[in-house]
């Protein structure tokens, strides 16, 4: 739970830093506005005179026009009776007026006139600038603890998060395994998403209490509210505390079957939250950020600092790097020639990689040269087909062969794997096992693409559904391929750090799971307050049902008796 | 509160086609706004039901007057005949640019 002021992202170039004022402060906001019409009335004649020679008359009539807007009475009365009678700030009545301004241009059926509001913009962009001036506040500049608010976060704005100050995200869109979702998880810290209507609801600078738990976000609470929910979160990190005493403990079930917990990781400083939190390693090393965060390709030595910097944190314990995974996003659309009708389809992640050789090499031979200094596995995202998988590992041989040559070192027997995440793959799990040293089941995409739902799209984010049957079924079908195989299976999802399923999983067969750091010392004290046996008959009964509804309603019953200690019995 | 002059309250209008090309924007729309603010009178110009304040440029421009609009100009004031003659004029005649 989070209990800080509020910064909110707007999706235009300028974020308003506040929309209404105290009444005391009206006089002093009209004086903003007029001082900063003033100098943007400046700005722009100084521009003239300076660009006399070179403007043609076209450009000197757009400039004319725009300093005559910069001193129309009209416009400015406008305004400044936003501010005097709706308390707006200058910023914000600024952006009210112009945007009702530009909506009659916009409207207009000549074409000629709807042109003429991007004029329009320019102006206000420009009162803007000189109004908001060194207030800009963005994200690389946070001197306090701070909630984020907004439509939605996108990877590359959460990759450059700091921990130290983002304390909460509240967002419109998403659901409960959006990226936001999962950021935050990965962060340690609260959110609530697919409110619809937050951003718009939320003044920056707004006190609000994000809580996590309840899902619930509570604007400029008073006084008695924030003393209830203070008590509420220091009990929360008592508990919290608690969990953390049994980081030492092993993850093993009451009739003695041992359960390996493993993180989840998307950069190399949280190797170390994963053994922190009684992690036995990282069971899936997310290696996107390393492509999101910068503005070119990641060299070969950027990857190999990366691994290597992982590594040192893990220590001798194993970690698992995924290749490359992306699709959909700036990285792979910013190289196509035609943006994509359905990315999620698409080109990307493993496809990508295998029409982008360089690429794909690139990070495979820093995975390998790592190698050397740590227990580390390779493996491959979205595989759907036997021809992919070999294609992959021939790539794989070549870098290896390349590296021979330069007599550079890399573990020879690295183990390689593949991410079960597509229907195709889990149906021909048999043939797949055959030819890999392990599986792991990315449970997110696997039940997108399963019931054919955006688990992003607020509107039908309640249909993803880790529970459906046919979910269920084909995690039971992987696990007694990988078992037939003699190969190792984990779980990687999200489904891994719910409570919930966690005695589903182990049901089914599931030894392994990798998830959140965070949730980890959660997922422990679950395992060892249940045995295999019990673990199995929930698999049994919930494979029996026919729905969703029925397997949710069944679990969160046995979950509450299992937290509350109480006896399990099932017939 | 004494009566108003006749010459005070003096009122003027006319009816006028727009000439220029490009409509009443940018530089015609200036040269309306900027002969208008020359005068005392109260300027109102009125497009179909929409009437705006001839003297703001920002009202005039959100008329999107285009080539062959009828556009009433009204005046109330001291000089309201001399305004409404020299805003008829620059309507009437077409722009410079259209020279240019």
């Amino acid at each position: 739970m989070a209990i800080c002021p509020a910064v909110v992202l707007d999706s235009e170039e300028y974020r308003i830093p506040k929309r209404i004022i105290p009444r005391s402060e009206i006089r002093a906001e009209v004086q903003r506005l007029r001082r900063a019409a003033l100098d943007a009335t400046q700005e722009v004649s100084n521009l003239q005179v300076a660009q006399a020679d070179l403007w043609d008359s076209k450009i000197k009539d757009i400039f004319a026009v725009h300093l005559h807007f910069l001193r129309d009475r009209s416009l400015r009365k406008t305004i400044s009776d936003l501010i005097s009678n709706n308390n707006y700030s200058a910023e914000y009545a600024v952006s009210v007026a112009f945007k009702d301004i530009a909506q009659h241009f916009v409207d207009a059926k000549d074409e000629y006139i709807s042109e003429r509001a991007s004029d329009i913009y320019d102006i206000e962009k420009r009162l803007l600038k000189h109004l908001i001036g060194e207030r800009r506040e963005d994200l690389k500049h946070l001197t306090k603890p701070v909630v984020v608010v907004a439509k939605d976060l996108t990877p590359t704005q959460t990759a450059s998060f700091d921990k130290n100050f983002i304390k909460g995200l509240a967002t419109d869109a998403g659901g409960r395994t959006s990226h936001t979702a999962i950021v935050a998880r990965s962060l340690g810290i609260p959110a609530v998403v697919a409110l619809e209507d937050v951003s718009a609801s939320i003044n920056p600078g707004d006190t609000i209490i994000v809580d996590g738990n309840r899902g619930t976000v509570i604007i400029n609470p008073n006084q008695k509210t924030i003393e209830e929910h203070e008590s509420y979160a220091a009990q929360i990190i008592k508990h919290v505390h608690e969990l953390d005493e049994l980081t030492h403990l092993p993850a093993v079930t009451t009739d003695g079957v041992e359960i390996e917990l493993l993180g989840n990781i998307e950069f190399p400083y949280e190797a170390e939250i994963a053994l922190k939190k009684g992690g036995r390693g990282v069971g899936l090393y997310r290696t996107e950020f390393l492509y999101l965060d910068a503005d070119d390709e990641p060299t070969e030595e950027d990857h190999y600092q990366a691994y290597t910097d992982a590594i040192k944190k893990i220590g001798n314990h194993p970690i698992t790097i995924r290749t490359f995974d992306l699709g959909a996003d700036k990285f792979t659309q910013k190289k196509n020639l035609t943006p994509e009708r359905n990315p999620f389809l698409g080109l990307r992640s493993i496809r990508y990689c295998l029409q982008n050789l360089s690429l794909f090499k690139t990070q495979m031979r820093a995975i390998l040269r790592a190698s050397v200094h740590g227990d580390i596995k390779v493996m491959f995202p979205l595989i759907t087909n036997l021809l992919e998988l070999r294609q992959s590992k021939w790539i794989l041989d070549e870098v290896k062969e390349d590296l021979e040559e330069q007599k550079i070192e890399f573990d020879e027997h690295i183990p390689v794997g593949i991410m079960i995440e597509t229907p195709a793959a889990a149906l021909i799990a048999d043939s797949l096992a055959d030819e890999v040293d392990f599986f792991s089941i990315g449970t997110n995409d696997l039940i997108q693409y399963t019931i054919a739902v955006d688990r992003v799209n607020e509107k039908v984010a309640s249909l993803y559904s880790p529970t459906h049957p046919a979910v269920i079924q084909l995690l039971g079908q992987v696990v007694k391929s990988a078992h037939r195989a003699k190969i190792d299976i984990s779980l990687c999802g999200e489904m891994a750090s719910d409570v919930e399923y966690t005695s589903l999983l182990i049901g089914l067969g599931f030894d392994t799971l990798s998830l959140a750091p965070p949730m980890i010392p959660e997922i422990k004290k679950v395992i060892r307050s249940i045995s295999h046996e019990y673990c199995r008959r929930v698999a049994r009964k919930v494979l029996s049902f026919d729905t969703d509804k029925q397997t949710n309603n069944f679990l969160r019953d046995e979950t509450r008796k299992i937290l509350a200690g109480k006896h399990l019995e099932i017939e | 509160m004494s009566s108003p002059s006749a010459q005070n309250c003096e009122e003027a209008e006319s009816i006028v086609e727009v000439r220029h090309k490009a409509g009443l924007h940018m530089r015609p729309a200036m040269q309306f706004v900027d002969c208008a603010n020359s005068f005392q009178a109260k300027i109102t110009v009125t497009k179909d039901q929409l009437s705006v304040d001839g003297k703001s440029i920002m009202h005039l421009t959100m008329l999107a007057a285009t080539y062959g609009t009828k556009l009433k100009i009204y005046a109330v004031g001291k000089d309201a005949s001399q305004a409404i003659e020299a805003l008829t004029n620059i309507l009437e005649k077409g722009s410079l640019e259209d020279i240019e």
